[in-house]
């Protein structure tokens, strides 16, 4: 049996991710992973691999100096250290997010919220970004090695003429989303622990609903492929990593 | 953007030599040492990690970094910290005033993004770190190359968060300095690129200098 894709537009699958919790999903070329940041003010710390070999991974530098940002939104692609697009981001209504600031750890952790374990407080414990994802790489025979520099999701990192950082308190509003596009099958690990700049001292970590979408390919006159020069060469390295034509990718199908 | 020159004089130093452009250097740094980067005919990118010598597994993090200091250029007084969150070493002189840690490495395949899909064959950054991974005896693989520094590139971002590599500030002469604060094992690519104006096509020798 041959197999068929959904319509395009297809939900097949939601997940809720409360704040301060780490989650991972294998992301299908050709699907979307759609982000929303539910109440308001949420951060979603997110690393991404090649899921046939993980050693090919999310690289920031690749990322940003392609494209020759410093954050990112709609129209930006999310390199792999190999020169292929892990994922695209096809919709985003938050505008920037940081890609440069990392996640916190155990002693940022505490200095900030204090310090608050499980015995004490069970699932309301205070967790911190670096451990969930290692947590969630762990499942993947992943380990410290492999946390790499990742992107923040709906949390905004301002910089001056000097460099100067600045986080930006309620860049995100309740509701906003970002939804990213595998070009590639992309494993994505996430955590929702606050930002490590968020300066609030109240421990409030938001959730992230994550849904995944069938969205079919890029078509030529896709707007990520068509924002800079640099992602149509991406757009064709990653259609040669499959061993395709690219030029607005057509496949066979039903849909296509 | 700081300048602070050193008084370490060179005929002390107790190690020296000039890494040419397209070669790998990993060197081990006892704690409390300093290494002196000399830019020798200037605008020379040193593409340079850090790993803990006990322990590969901790290593430089551009992201700790530069949110640990609210900054995101490297100079004077900037502790570089590990992916632990501990101070490898702190830059303690600097005549050339700001160094890079967002654009990372050139690699055969980054090549092809920013240049042409052609461009692949080229040497690059990435194939210098991995060669010196090859010949590390099993202490180093690509699993431990994360973003890097690039001492004297100048990658300035604006406030409207535009990224770009714009032509060097460094000069013939400048250099930048760090003393380390563990043992550390520093792994440099001094960087082959003839793609990008930022070293006017000619990449040239890097002298290192070690002082107890």
């Amino acid at each position: 049996m041959t197999y068929t894709p959904p319509l395009p537009g297809t939900l097949v699958r939601t997940e809720r991710v409360p704040g301060a919790r780490h989650w991972s999903v294998e992301l299908r070329r050709d699907y979307a992973l759609r982000l929303t940041d539910l109440d308001g003010g949420a951060n979603c710390a997110a690393l991404f691999y090649n899921s046939r070999n993980f050693l090919e991974r999310y690289n920031m530098a690749d990322t940003l100096k392609g494209q020759h940002t410093a954050f990112l939104t709609r129209g930006h692609c999310l390199y792999s250290d190999m020169g292929r697009i892990l994922v695209s981001i096809t919709q985003d209504t938050c505008g920037w997010h940081d890609a440069f600031c990392g996640v916190g750890n155990a002693a940022l952790t505490a200095a900030r919220y204090g310090a608050l374990n499980y015995q004490q407080a069970r699932n309301e414990c205070h967790r911190n970004g670096r451990d969930g994802l290692l947590v969630e790489l762990g499942k993947w025979g992943m380990g410290p090695p492999d946390l790499v520099a990742n992107v923040n999701f709906f949390s905004k990192a301002a910089v001056d003429v000097t460099g100067d950082i600045r986080f930006v308190p309620g860049h995100s509003p309740a509701g906003s989303v970002v939804a990213l596009r595998a070009e590639m099958d992309t494993l994505v690990v996430l955590d929702t622990c606050p930002h490590p700049l968020d300066p609030s001292t109240h421990w409030q970590p938001k959730p992230v609903q994550c849904e995944i979408v069938y969205v079919g390919p890029a078509g030529a006159d896709d707007p990520c492929r068509l924002s800079r020069p640099e992602n149509a060469r991406g757009f064709d390295n990653t259609a040669r990593y499959h061993c395709q034509h690219d030029h607005g990718r057509q496949r066979e199908g039903p849909h296509a | 953007m700081s300048i602070l020159a050193s008084r370490l004089d060179p005929v002390h130093a107790v190690f020296q030599c000039d890494v040419p452009a397209g070669d790998a250097w990993l060197h081990r740094l006892a704690a409390g040492q300093t290494l002196r980067m000399l830019d020798l005919e200037g605008n020379q990118a040193v593409d340079t990690l850090f790993f803990n010598a006990a322990d590969p597994a901790e290593r430089y993090s551009a992201q700790d970094t530069i949110r640990a200091q609210g900054n995101l250029y490297l100079t004077a007084g900037t502790q570089l910290l590990s992916n632990e969150g501990r101070v490898m070493l702190t830059i303690t002189a600097d005549t050339c005033g700001r160094h890079d840690t967002l654009g990372g490495a050139c690699a055969a395949e980054s090549n092809q993004i920013r240049y042409a899909l052609d461009k692949w064959p080229m040497h690059s950054c990435r194939d210098s770190f991995l060669l010196a991974c090859a010949h590390s005896r099993g202490l180093l693989t690509k699993r431990d190359l994360p973003a890097n520094i690039n001492f004297f590139m100048n990658v300035p971002v604006t406030t409207e968060g535009r990224l770009s590599f714009e032509d060097g500030i460094s000069d013939a002469g400048k250099y930048v300095e760090m003393q380390a604060a563990m043992p550390v094992l520093v792994l440099v690519s001094n960087c082959p690129q003839l793609n990008n104006p930022c070293n006017a096509y000619n990449p040239t020798p890097i002298r290192m200098l070690v002082w107890d």
